[in-house]
């Protein structure tokens, strides 16, 4: 392993870090609710609870408008995507899939789980974070 | 007035997404990639968000009611068992193949990437295939 200094930037995910914990305070303390990204979209799916649509929604909606309220601030830092049409498709429905059955997702278990000191997100999160290293591996360095 | 609160939490986190480098795939892989040119950044996106939510849960306490009276819908359960185990190791793969989870997916969406846009319709499909496995689960 090395450190990759060029990339690295501490201050700038430090402060992102703290606005996507900010915004998770706001959530919990005034609608009482969690911020996990995967559980809001997939309530979308449930036929069970009528009515809790529309808050649903207008969260997703503001992640999609996001780039445009920052867009109002700054430049938009430059995103890339290596991966092939093919591996998204394949992907997606792991990460569709997975966040659900596994209930939650880098949200919902890796910031606020672990901000709650609960038992069952950190045992979530050392999994899909295990399983993350394993697949940039064997996707990196044993098939390239 | 929940919707427009909604809206703007939302707002909120894909900005903090944005700022934190989570919303390039290629930066999340540099930080999942642990064997090569490490990028230890996201680490502190986790830390930052972190520090903000042990106080806000410090600050939430036992209360019942949220500070717009609303019922507080924290998770009660507490066992560790295989379907969170599998559930979240299916998503770490999908993770590590694409680099991006379901909050950077829909930023990405929104900044017009159509590569974003096919890994949010899988996603969702994900999620539907969930919902029908419930049921056939159940039955």
């Amino acid at each position: 392993m090395s450190i990759d200094w060029i990339n690295f930037t501490p201050f700038s995910a430090l402060a992102g870090g703290v606005l996507i914990g900010l915004s998770a305070a706001l959530f919990l303390l005034f609608e009482g609710r969690i911020a996990g990204i995967s559980g809001i979209v997939g309530g979308l799916f449930q036929t069970r609870q009528p009515g809790n649509f529309a808050w649903r929604i207008a969260f997703v909606a503001g992640l999609i408008l996001s780039p445009w309220l920052y867009l109002a601030f700054s430049q938009l830092p430059a995103v890339q995507v290596d991966a092939s049409w093919g591996t998204l498709a394949v992907a997606g429905v792991l990460v569709g899939f997975g966040t659900r059955f596994g209930s939650g997702c880098t949200s919902g278990h890796g910031v606020c789980g672990l901000s709650r000191l609960s038992v069952r997100s950190l045992v979530a999160t050392l999994t899909f974070m295990a399983a993350g290293f394993l697949t940039v591996f064997v996707v990196r360095h044993l098939l390239a | 007035m929940s919707i427009l609160f909604s809206l703007l939490v939302g707002l909120v986190f894909g900005t903090g997404l944005i700022i934190a480098g989570m919303a390039d795939p290629s930066k999340v892989l540099g930080f999942l990639d642990l064997a090569g040119n490490w990028d230890p950044s996201l680490a502190l996106v986790m830390a930052g968000a972190i520090a903000i939510g042990l106080v806000t849960y410090r600050l939430a306490g036992r209360r019942t009611v949220s500070l717009m009276g609303k019922p507080m819908n924290v998770p009660v359960v507490e066992n560790v068992d295989r379907r969170l185990v599998i559930g979240s190791g299916l998503f770490g793969i999908g993770w590590g193949l694409a680099g991006i989870c379901p909050g950077p997916s829909f930023v990405l969406l929104g900044i017009g990437s159509a590569k974003g846009l096919v890994f949010v319709v899988a996603m969702l499909a994900g999620m539907v295939l969930f919902e029908l496995y419930q049921r056939f689960d159940r039955t």
